[in-house]
């Protein structure tokens, strides 16, 4: 009975003032979308890190007069060097089969370059991508190198892009967030004056405090249920276009989105959702209704 | 039952106490009216025993538990043992006599076959049999009155408060609602009626208790409005 009658207040009040119900809504669902998209970036980019920091290398691009000497005696210091897990060599002519390979849709350059032109290089795994730094400084005194090529540099601007993109989303969130508290809070007074007829009865008779606010507290967490659920959609849907399909915007930039993350997201935001806009509600009340 | 102990209460920014040392005691079944003139603090006596303002010094009892330093979230049970009449009625406009009677079953927990079986007795008692599925704009002022009477009483509380019940009623009427309120006197409930009306005072002969500017004047047993 009494479950029953607080569930038709609930559904009463959210209809009872519907314009600001949608409101509420709305803006906690782009503020959900937000949150759930910075999670999800955030989620992406650290797996992307595990996958591509264990594929990248150091490249040692040799001097063109490099002696046989100087090539031996490097070879022999990166297979003694406790920092490196692998080492691999590639000549002048191996360099430039993969140049070829990479570049085969651009057969301009390929044929820009002639074979030969490409540097002979030690391809090194480190067991570790941040020691890095360790590995050119033991490198320094030795001859015959060119360049050195750290990957992880490349890589890392990357990840810095995605790192401020996923920060954005996480401001716009919380600035999302603070319209909708003060949504909430608004609706909740509102729906608390056109209710305190009642509300003075009932407190007049000794209804204990939880039952005079439950009503208002779950009808602000309906609207977070709701709001969190069309969140979800939202990025269900961002997802299928950002990644559907090979002309997807962003296939080719991040590695795929697993479903086990997607749908993490719903009740990660059904979850704040409704636990925000409840609490914020409850507050609310404490000091609209001083019960 | 009732017991004020040299009760002070001062509202922030007013010059002079509401009550001043007030002490008085009311005992179970007792009839007590408590007469004055406005602003003589008789509203301050009841909100105190509702728990609704805090004295600024002393101590107030009632049924035994000390409201002065009851915990906030035991108020709510404590009031049920209060039923509360008001001048105003204060009835929802939008709920039939029924409904606002078992509207305050319902929100203290009662099922809804308590209220089946209680409400139509309390109606019954107060003499609105046959009205019950009327909206409170269907009803005189006297019924209404009577409705509320019956909500303030269906949970059989331990004491009545009435606060100018008939200040909106004619003599007729009132008398009428005076006659209900001696009847749930007999049954045990110690009804407190804070009133203007000299009338009904003096017809009654019950104690009567005059506050002038917070303090007790006179405490009669038998008294009339003076």
């Amino acid at each position: 009975m009494r479950l029953k009658y607080v569930l038709n207040e609930v559904l009463v009040g959210l209809w009872r003032n519907v314009t600001m119900t949608i409101a509420m809504i709305i803006t906690l669902t782009v503020s959900l979308t937000m949150l759930g998209a910075s999670v999800l970036l955030y989620l992406q980019v650290d797996e992307m890190k595990d996958v591509h920091y264990g594929r990248i290398e150091v490249s040692v691009f040799l001097r063109d007069d490099v002696t046989d000497a100087q090539r031996t005696s490097l070879q022999a210091a990166l297979q003694r060097n406790p920092l490196v897990k692998s080492l691999t060599y590639e000549n002048r002519e191996q360099a430039y089969a993969r140049f070829q390979r990479i570049w085969s849709d651009s057969p301009v350059l390929v044929t820009a370059v002639r074979p030969g032109a490409l540097p002979e290089s030690f391809r090194v795994k480190l067991k570790d991508p941040e020691t890095y730094d360790k590995l050119a400084a033991q490198l320094k005194d030795q001859s015959g190198i060119g360049t050195i090529v750290d990957q992880r540099e490349l890589l890392s601007k990357v990840f810095a892009i995605f790192g401020s993109v996923q920060k954005l989303a996480l401001v716009i969130a919380v600035t999302m967030a603070v319209a909708a508290l003060l949504l909430v809070a608004n609706t909740i007074q509102v729906a608390a004056y056109s209710k305190r007829r009642e509300v003075a009865v009932m407190k007049l008779v000794g209804a204990s405090n939880w039952f005079v606010q439950a009503p208002f507290v779950l009808e602000a967490m309906a609207a977070g249920v709701i709001g969190s659920i069309v969140a979800f959609a939202a990025l269900y849907a961002g997802r299928s276009v950002l990644f559907g399909g090979p002309s997807g915007a962003l296939t080719t930039v991040l590695t795929p989105i697993p479903e086990g993350n997607m749908w993490l997201m719903l009740p990660l935001l059904a979850a704040v959702g409704a636990g925000v806009s409840g609490i914020t509600a409850w507050f609310t009340l404490r000091f609209y209704l001083r019960v | 039952m009732i017991a004020l102990e040299n009760v002070t209460k001062t509202y922030p920014k007013a010059s002079r106490p509401s009550l001043d040392a007030v002490t008085v005691g009311i005992e179970k079944g007792e009839f007590v009216f408590f007469i004055g003139p406005s602003g003589s603090g008789k509203s301050t006596f009841i909100k105190l025993l509702l728990h609704e303002v805090q004295p600024t010094s002393g101590r107030v009892v009632v049924n035994a538990k000390d409201v002065t330093t009851m915990r906030p979230w035991r108020i709510p049970h404590f009031r049920r043992s209060i039923g509360c009449v008001f001048q105003d009625f204060r009835l929802l406009p939008n709920r039939t006599a029924y409904e606002n009677v078992a509207f305050a079953l319902e929100v203290i927990g009662k099922t809804k076959a308590v209220a089946r079986r209680v409400v139509p007795e309390v109606l019954e008692l107060v003499g609105l049999g046959g009205k019950e599925h009327r909206y409170p704009h269907e009803l005189s002022g006297g019924e209404q009155q009577r409705v509320a009477v019956a909500r303030a009483f269906v949970n059989r509380p331990l004491i009545l408060l009435a606060d100018e019940p008939t200040g909106n009623l004619d003599p007729d009427t009132s008398i009428e609602i005076m006659r209900l309120l001696d009847r749930i006197n007999r049954t045990g409930t110690t009804v407190v009626m804070v009133t203007h009306d000299s009338n009904i005072v003096n017809q009654m002969r019950r104690r009567v208790i005059e506050i002038e500017s917070g303090r007790i004047v006179r405490d009669q047993a038998r008294g009339v409005y003076g």
